[in-house]
């Protein structure tokens, strides 16, 4: 479809995944907490460690997202 | 301490090893070092998987290693930046770098200076670049031998006699001989090998430790309630939480703008190398939060506790709080392991910061300023000798100078190299700013941050006033503000002036 149209990009909206882990990171209040704890570990470390794999996958969504369409 | 033959031994067999690999090093995807782009980028042939090991070995330093569960151990949760820092700085990256490689392998930069030049036109907007990338990653070298120092005294090497001094000094020689003959080819093939014994010892710490320690629950609950979270703020001011969230956003800018870190990225083989480590490279951050955590181990251990290491840790303070919990919790072979993990996680990026510094020497100011004319060898000959200049320069600073400089001085560096934000990441994506404003852009921002910070002694954090609150802010990123608004603020005023404008020699198909 796309093929050969120089100058084309992806879709830019796929690129608005990526605010998340800002706006997460940035609400600090949401997760400066003891609870909920788990297996003993503060919401504050768990809560964090998560993101770094959500962070990554949402990245890796984007990377073969535009890459698709990058292709020509 | 006595010393610790085991470890000593273990570490000396690492560590030789990891030297002839250097040295061999220059025969891996064999290129003509005579060329600067061969000596100081390895010639851009290195794909997916050893760039991801690579930046990994460059960006996590064994300065992190040491100093971010120091953080923890002394400070508390406020040290856990390091964790939002990594995961705002990827996508940052996956957006922005790969334009900056493709405009790079057009134009055949090696440099953000490089890039800068060819952008604006504008050969002392790019000195600015140039210095400003040389002088934050002086005390950055600096602070790697701090790992390599309290590893040696862990090791107990000083009560041979022989001088504290005389280890580090043998650690750079080595790291200095293999730079200067195999270039960038000798970390990146050092690289695999740190990263892997890093990996072994952060993967074995984060198991035994919590089993004897009974659960990671035990671990937390030892920790003092008030270095567990954040202090919550109260009254007017953000407190904490606008401290914590600057320090991680603004230290999460400035990375790539390090020399180190365009290097790291210049030297990948394709676009999608960028992209995909952006990715895959968070690997690396989960390793991070788990040394991270190693700090808090040590609080729950009592290291500082112990009456062994008390001399060591009246000497190196809360940095000795790693090297101290791997000698109580491991056997003496392990411990070997992890510290030639640390020494080597040390030279990596010593070695890759020296050679993209005097890459930025003998690009932008050797060739630009001094030496127009000159040829091939004269320049890849240029850098090679720079880099052995740099590297001295920084052994000589931690021999001589209190370590608290070098700390002070890597502080500034991130103050300092955050202000080249607006010419390089900008320039990805407009050629609207004027260079002349981003030269006063980024001199506003140089002396504001910089004055910013000393007025706190030196503390990252600056109490910003906004409209009757106090927002404490990571000065590098309050700083990066004044300078973007100058920019954007003088822009149209040496537009209307005709104030000339240096030519640009990209095109916008050069970046995608």
């Amino acid at each position: 479809m796309e093929v050969n149209t120089p100058g084309r990009r992806p879709s830019p909206l796929w690129y608005l995944l990526l605010i998340a882990p800002f706006v997460a990171m940035f609400w600090v209040s949401s997760y400066n907490s003891i609870e909920p704890a788990w297996g003993g570990v503060p919401f504050f470390y768990w809560y964090q460690l998560l993101w770094i794999p959500i962070g990554a996958g949402l990245t890796l969504i984007v990377y073969f997202a535009t890459q698709r369409q990058d292709r020509g | 301490m006595p010393i610790n033959w085991v470890a000593l031994i273990v570490f000396v067999l690492l560590f030789g090893f990891i030297t002839v690999l250097g040295f061999a090093a220059v025969r891996w995807r064999r290129g003509n070092l005579d060329l600067l782009h061969e000596w100081g980028l390895a010639g851009s042939r290195f794909g997916t998987i050893i760039t991801w090991f690579l930046l990994g070995g460059d960006l996590y330093t064994a300065y992190t290693f040491i100093a971010v569960p120091a953080l923890m151990f002394g400070v508390g949760a406020l040290g856990f930046f390091a964790v939002p820092y990594t995961i705002m700085v990827y996508p940052f990256v996956f957006v922005v770098f790969p334009r900056l490689w493709s405009v790079a392998r057009t134009h055949g930069y090696i440099t953000a200076a490089d890039f800068v030049r060819g952008r604006y036109g504008n050969r002392w907007l790019a000195l600015a670049v140039a210095i400003t990338g040389m002088v934050a990653t002086m005390p950055y070298i600096a602070l790697q031998l701090v790992g390599i120092q309290v590893v040696i005294a862990a090791l107990g090497i000083e009560s041979l006699g022989l001088g504290g001094d005389l280890p580090l000094i043998i650690a750079f020689i080595v790291l200095a001989a293999f730079t200067y003959t195999s270039g960038l080819r000798a970390p990146a093939a050092i690289a695999i090998v740190k990263d892997i014994l890093i990996w072994i010892t952060v993967i074995v710490a984060i198991v035994v430790i919590p089993i004897e320690l009974g659960g990671y629950g035990k671990i937390f609950a030892a920790v003092p309630p008030a270095k567990l979270l954040l202090a919550s703020p109260e009254g007017n001011t953000l407190g904490n939480y606008s401290a914590y969230a600057t320090l991680a956003f603004g230290s999460a800018l400035a990375l790539f703008l390090y020399p180190h870190s365009v290097t790291g990225v210049l030297s990948a083989s394709n676009r999608r190398a960028i992209s995909r480590n952006a990715a895959f490279l968070p690997a690396y951050s989960f390793l991070l939060a788990l040394i991270a955590l190693l700090g808090f181990m040590a609080i729950a251990v009592g290291v500082d506790k112990m009456a062994e290491y008390a001399p060591l840790f009246k000497q190196y303070g809360p940095n000795f709080a790693v090297p101290a919990l791997v000698l109580a919790m491991f056997p003496s072979w392990f411990a070997g392991v992890a510290f030639a993990a640390i020494a080597i996680g040390a030279l990596v990026p010593a070695a890759i910061m020296s050679i993209a510094a005097s890459n930025l020497w003998t690009r932008n100011i050797y060739r630009e300023f001094i030496r127009p004319d000159c040829t091939a060898l004269q320049e890849s000959k240029m850098a090679k000798i720079v880099s052995l200049i740099i590297k001295f320069g920084a052994l000589v600073f931690i021999l001589g100078l209190p370590l608290q400089y070098a700390i002070q001085l890597q502080l500034l560096g991130g103050v300092w190299i955050i202000q080249t934000l607006p010419a390089v990441i900008g320039g990805l994506y407009t050629r609207w700013f004027h260079d002349r404003a981003l030269v006063l852009g980024w001199l506003a921002g140089i002396v504001v941050g910089t004055a910013m910070a000393a007025s706190q002694s030196f503390r990252p954090i600056y109490p910003l006033q906004i409209a009757g609150w106090t927002v404490p802010t990571y000065a590098a990123f309050g700083s990066l503000i004044l300078n973007v608004i100058v920019v954007i603020a003088l822009t149209p005023i040496f537009n209307a002036i005709h104030a000339g404008r240096g030519a640009d020699e990209t095109q916008a198909e050069h970046y995608v």
